[in-house]
């Protein structure tokens, strides 16, 4: 058995049928156990106040913004070399997530930023980053509609997002590569696990993470079906006005 | 139930009203897109049954 047969529509769809409900009540889970507690169960910080219950959204939101990204590139990857039809259009359903997932990453970052720095939005490396990342999500979903063939849009939109996965990476290291600007270092480093936020605040916020994780997987496994289903309906389209 | 939030009470009210709306609004519109497919592919299926 090969990761490959369920680059057949059929076959994905019917992976897809199968785990559906299981991904979707685990997200649902894991999103409001992680929410929750966050916000009802967690203390004030010292410094920040009860501002820090803006993290259980932020850091999630952020993560999932980024790693959308490299999920949409390694599926770009697949379909530049194996032309994998499926793959092209799990990118394609990425996408619209991703971009949710920048907005909320941006707007409770300017709403937490506030009262913290006393600005909305500064020009920092991991804020301009994000704000550009953003833009080439924008741009990759306009691609997709403002070209009328298929293959050549996903051909198009892979290429946007092998260039667009550059400030994918700035966002998440620009932190580490300019020592400079508002914005803190990473709070959860996942090489050195020396991690800067409290137990209190880590357990609640790992939930919400894995909660928005699955939320992403659930949200792009149920809208490439959504892309599938709308590819063979054209194509039949095609096929019954060519024989009429 | 509802925990003290103190001065910055609005900040944490909006950021949670913004993000939670923004999903739903992602959710709510994937799930009507999703709908809307499979009822125009089960349609066009049937049709190009009929056609033979």
């Amino acid at each position: 058995m090969s990761l490959w047969q369920y680059a057949n529509p059929v076959k994905f769809l019917a992976l897809s049928a199968r785990v559906q409900p299981a991904l979707w009540a685990l997200a649902a889970v894991f999103t409001g156990v992680g929410l929750l507690w966050g916000f009802f169960g967690t203390p004030d910080d010292a410094r920040q106040g009860s501002t820090v219950k803006i993290i259980y959204l932020h850091v999630p939101a952020a993560l999932m913004a980024i790693n959308a990204w490299f999920m949409m590139l390694v599926a770009s990857l697949i379909w530049l070399i194996r032309r994998h039809h499926v793959s092209a259009l799990a990118a394609k359903a990425a996408a619209p997530v991703g971009l949710v997932m920048t907005l909320i990453a941006l707007v409770t970052g300017a709403i937490w930023g506030q009262p913290m720095w006393g600005t909305w939005w500064a020009w920092d490396p991991r804020l301009t980053s994000f704000l550009i990342l953003f833009l080439f999500y924008l741009g990759y979903i306009a691609l997709w509609q403002a070209v009328e063939d298929p293959d050549t849009a996903a051909d198009l939109t892979s290429v946007l997002c092998l260039v667009g996965s550059v400030f994918a990476v700035l966002s998440r290291y620009a932190v580490q590569f300019w020592n400079q600007g508002l914005h803190q270092g990473t709070s959860i480093p996942v090489a050195t696990g020396n991690r800067s936020v409290a137990d209190v605040f880590f357990y609640p916020l790992v939930m919400a993470m894995l909660g928005f994780g699955l939320l992403f997987l659930a949200l792009v496994v149920y809208r490439t079906g959504t892309e599938i289903r709308l590819r063979r309906t054209s194509a039949l389209r095609a096929r019954m006005n060519r024989g009429a | 139930m509802m925990p003290e939030l103190g001065k910055y009470a609005s900040e944490v009210m909006s950021a949670y009203a913004v993000s939670l709306l923004l999903l739903a609004a992602l959710l709510v519109v994937t799930l009507w897109r999703g709908r809307a497919a499979r009822r125009a592919l089960e349609e066009t299926e049937a049709e190009a049954g009929r056609r033979g």
